[in-house]
C-alpha cells in the first residue's frame, strides 16, 4: 500500500513540521536528546524504537503535553512554542491516543463533535453536525459502519479506530498523531485501519504513527524514524529499510546492513 | 410487483449477519418502512435493548394484579388519585436522573425537598407573608443553592458523592427538626400554593390545553422528522412520526376522558389537575436540557467516559456541580408539590425513604446505575409505578411495613435488569 511518493518529497519543500535539537530531561532521566526530525505533508511518517527509546515523550512534546527543555520547533516553517495540547489542535495538531477518547454511550456523530458541537442559539444543530459528519467519514471512506447514528458501544475495534481518526480530520488536522493504531486489532481490522492512514496521507495530511508491529510500519509507512536511547538514529524513507535494517537500529542504534536500495544498485 | 425478473435467491447468510448487526443500532436509525422498523424494534427488544418498554409492561402488570385484587383500583377516579400521588415520586426521579446519569447518586434529595417545602411555607406563612411567587421563588433558590453546595464539596474536594449526600441527607433532616421545633408544623393558607396540588383546570380548559400540546407536539415532531428526511439524514419513516403523533394524541384524550369524569364525593370535582402540567411541563424542560443542549450532551458524555469528556475541553467538574444544582432544584419544586398537598409542612417528611423512591423511580422508568444511560421521561414512569404500587397497596389496606418491602423488591428487580443489559452490552462490544 505504501506509494513510493515519499522518495521524491525528500527534497521539495518546507516541511510541515520540523523539530531541531529537541531534548528533554525528568530529573536525571534524558529521555530525549538533540533529536531533529521532519514530517511532511502527504506522507506517512513511522515513528520506532524499542521500549523506552522516548517514542511517546517525543509525541507528547509534539501534542503539548510535554515541553521540550531545548530545541526548536517549526510549524510550516514558523518557530512555535506548543504550550498545551488545545495549543497544538489551534496549530492543526490531533492526537489519537491508544485508548481513543470516545464516549461509549454516545453515537459517531456526538462523539465526533464533542466539545465543539455546533448550535443555533441554545440548540444544538443536529442536522449540521450529521452532515458535516457524514462528509467527513465519506471522503475518508469509512463506510462499514451502518448508521452514523449508532453509538460507539456497538462498533468494532477498527471501526473505533476510524471514528477517533475522523474525528481529528473533520477538526482540520495537518498532523494526526497516532499512538498504536493497530494495536489488539484483528487482520481485517487492522487493514481497514492502515488503509484510512494511508487515505489520510494521500489526501495532503501529514500521518505521524507510533508502532511495534513492523508489517504494519513497512506497509503504511513512507519514511521511518528510529529513535534509539533518546536519540534519532535514523530518519529515511521506508524504500531505504528493510526489517533487519530496522530492527538493529532500534536493538543497537546503528546497522551495517546495506540498503535495500543500495543492493539492487549493485545489481546483486 | 415487476413481471419481469424472477425472484432472485435471498443470501441468507448475509441477510442472518445483517440482522444481528442490526440489534445495535436503534430502529428509526436503519429502517427504510415501518414494517422494517417494527421488525428491528423487535429484535432489539429480544436482544434486551427495550427502552422503556420493560417499565410500561410492568405497570400493565401492577394494574392487572390491583385491579383483580380491587376493582376500585382501575377506577377514574382513583387513577387521577394516582397521578397526583405519583407527582412527588416522578420530580424526585426525574431530579435523581441528572445525578444517576453521571453515575453518581444523591441522597439528600429526599430532606431538600423537604428544605424547599419549609422554606415556602415559612415565607408564605405568618412569620412573613410574603406572596407565594416570592415563597416558592426563594424555595427553589434554597434547594438549588443546597444542590449546588453538596455539588461543590463533591467535585473541589473530591468527595465521592455517596458520603457528600449521605452528610446532606442527616444535616438538612437536623436543620428541619431545628426549624421546624419537635413535632412542629408550619401550615399553609396561601390559596395559590395549596392550588398546586389539589386545583383542576376546568373541563373545557382541559381539552383545550390538551389539543394545544399535542398539536405543538405533532408539529414540531412532523417538521423535525421531515426536515431530516428531505436532507437525507438518518430520520424514520413518515409513517412511524404520523404513529408516534397518533399515540401522543391517544395518550393525551386518554388522560382528559379520565379526568373529566366526577370524581367528586360531596361536591363535583373534574378536570386535569394543576400538578399533572407541572410535572409535564418539568419533563419538557428537562427533557429538552437534557436532549437538545451542550449541557445535556456533557451530561451524558461525562457519565460515559469521564476522561473522554475531559480531554474533549469539556469543563467536568463545572458539568458534575450543575447536575447536582439541577438536582437540588428539582428536589425543590417536588417539596413545593408535597407542602401543597398536604397544606403545611412538618416533621413527618421522610426523606430517608423519599430518597429510595426517588432513586427507585428513575431506576425502575430505565435509567442505568452505572451513568451515561438515562432519561428525564424515566423518572416519570418509574414515579407512575411506585404511586401504583403505594396506592394499590393502600386501597388493599397493607399498611407501610408492606408498602417498604414491595417497593424494595421492585427497585431490586430494576437494578438487576439495569446490571444484566449492562452486562449483555459490554460483552457485545
Amino acid at each position: 500500500m505504501a506509494s513510493g511518493s515519499g522518495v521524491s518529497a525528500e527534497t521539495n519543500g518546507t516541511p510541515l513540521l520540523r523539530l531541531r535539537g529537541i531534548s528533554k530531561a525528568f530529573g536525571p532521566v534524558q529521555a530525549l536528546t538533540d533529536v531533529d526530525v521532519d514530517i511532511r505533508a502527504g506522507e506517512v511518517t513511522a515513528l520506532v524504537g524499542d521500549n523506552g527509546a522516548g517514542k511517546s515523550v517525543l509525541v507528547k512534546t509534539i501534542a503539548g503535553i510535554h515541553s521540550a527543555d531545548r530545541g526548536e520547533i517549526q510549524w510550516e516553517g514558523r518557530p512555535v512554542r506548543i504550550r498545551s495540547p488545545r495549543g497544538a489542535a489551534a496549530l492543526g495538531i490531533e492526537t489519537v491516543y491508544q485508548d481513543l477518547a470516545l464516549c461509549n454511550n454516545l453515537d459517531i456523530v456526538e462523539n465526533m463533535f464533542l466539545g465543539r458541537e455546533r448550535t443555533r442559539g441554545f440548540v444544538l444543530d443536529e442536522e449540521q453536525m450529521e452532515e458535516a459528519a457524514q462528509e467527513t467519514l465519506s471522503s475518508l471512506a469509512v463506510t462499514t459502519v451502518r448508521s452514523i447514528r449508532q453509538p460507539v458501544a456497538s462498533l468494532s475495534g477498527g471501526q473505533r479506530q476510524s471514528v477517533a481518526i475522523a474525528k481529528s480530520v473533520l477538526w482540520n488536522a495537518k498532523l494526526v498523531i497516532m499512538d498504536e493504531p493497530t494495536a489488539a486489532l484483528g487482520v481485517a481490522q487492522t487493514r481497514m485501519v492502515l488503509d484510512l492512514v494511508r487515505r489520510l496521507a494521500d489526501m495532503g495530511h501529514a500521518a505521524l504513527i507510533i508502532s511495534h508491529n513492523m508489517n504494519d510500519v513497512f506497509e503504511v509507512a513512507d519514511r521511518m524514524a528510529v529513535l534509539y536511547l533518546g536519540r534519532m538514529v535514523a530518519v529515511r524513507p521506508a524504500a531505504e529499510m528493510d526489517r533487519q535494517i530496522a530492527v538493529d537500529l532500534m536493538t543497537t542504534g546503528a546497522s551495517s546492513r546495506q540498503s535495500p536500495a543500495a543492493r539492487k544498485g549493485e545489481g546483486g | 410487483m415487476s413481471t419481469v425478473d424472477e425472484p432472485v435467491e435471498p443470501d441468507e447468510l448475509s441477510e442472518e449477519a445483517a440482522r444481528k448487526a442490526e440489534l445495535a443500532v436503534p430502529a428509526e436509525l436503519v429502517a427504510g418502512s415501518a414494517t422494517e422498523y417494527l421488525r428491528s424494534s423487535i429484535a432489539r427488544i429480544k436482544a434486551g435493548e427495550a427502552g422503556v418498554l420493560p417499565v410500561v409492561a410492568g405497570l400493565i402488570v401492577v394494574s392487572i394484579l390491583f385491579q383483580s385484587l380491587n376493582s376500585h383500583f382501575l377506577t377514574a377516579q382513583n387513577l387521577v388519585n394516582l397521578l397526583i400521588q405519583a407527582a412527588v415520586f416522578a420530580l424526585l426521579g426525574m431530579g435523581e436522573v441528572f445525578v444517576l446519569l453521571l453515575g453518581e447518586i444523591d441522597l439528600s434529595i429526599g430532606y431538600v425537598a423537604g428544605m424547599g417545602g419549609v422554606i415556602m411555607a415559612d415565607a408564605a406563612g405568618p412569620a412573613h407573608g410574603w406572596p407565594w411567587y416570592v415563597a416558592i421563588g426563594l424555595a427553589l433558590l434554597g434547594c438549588a443553592g443546597i444542590g449546588l453546595v453538596q455539588g461543590l464539596i463533591i467535585t473541589q474536594i473530591g468527595l465521592p458523592s455517596f458520603v457528600v449526600t449521605l452528610a446532606g441527607l442527616l444535616f438538612w433532616e437536623g436543620v428541619l427538626l431545628k426549624i421546624l421545633g419537635n413535632g412542629g408544623t408550619i401550615p399553609i393558607n396561601d390559596t395559590v400554593i395549596n392550588d398546586i396540588a389539589s386545583n383542576n383546570l376546568s373541563n373545557t380548559w382541559s381539552w383545550v390545553v390538551m389539543l394545544v400540546i399535542v398539536g405543538a407536539f405533532a408539529v414540531l415532531a412532523w417538521r423535525r422528522d421531515d426536515k431530516r428526511r428531505k436532507a437525507g439524514l438518518v430520520a424514520p419513516p413518515p409513517t412511524i412520526t404520523l404513529l408516534k403523533i397518533a399515540l401522543a394524541l391517544a395518550c393525551g384524550v386518554g388522560l382528559v376522558l379520565l379526568c373529566t369524569v366526577n370524581r367528586g364525593l360531596l361536591e363535583p370535582i373534574s378536570g386535569v389537575p394543576w400538578v399533572v402540567l407541572l410535572v409535564l411541563a418539568v419533563l419538557a424542560v428537562w427533557s429538552f436540557l437534557l436532549g437538545r443542549t451542550q449541557i445535556g450532551r456533557y451530561i451524558y458524555a461525562i457519565g460515559g467516559s469521564a476522561e473522554a469528556a475531559r480531554r474533549a475541553g469539556i469543563h467536568v467538574q463545572g458539568i458534575r456541580t450543575l447536575a447536582f444544582t439541577l438536582t437540588g432544584l428539582t428536589a425543590g419544586i417536588a417539596g413545593i408539590v408535597y407542602a401543597s398537598r398536604l397544606r403545611s409542612i412538618s416533621t413527618t417528611v421522610d426523606g430517608g425513604t423519599l430518597v429510595l423512591y426517588a432513586v427507585a423511580a428513575a431506576v425502575i422508568g430505565g435509567t442505568s446505575l452505572m451513568g451515561g444511560r438515562g432519561k428525564a421521561l424515566h423518572g416519570v414512569l418509574g414515579g407512575i409505578v411506585i404511586a401504583a404500587i403505594y396506592n394499590g397497596m393502600g386501597l388493599m389496606g397493607y399498611g407501610a411495613a408492606a408498602q417498604f418491602m414491595v417497593t424494595a423488591l421492585v427497585l431490586l428487580a430494576a437494578v438487576t435488569i439495569d446490571a444484566t443489559s449492562h452486562r449483555g452490552r459490554s460483552a457485545g462490544t
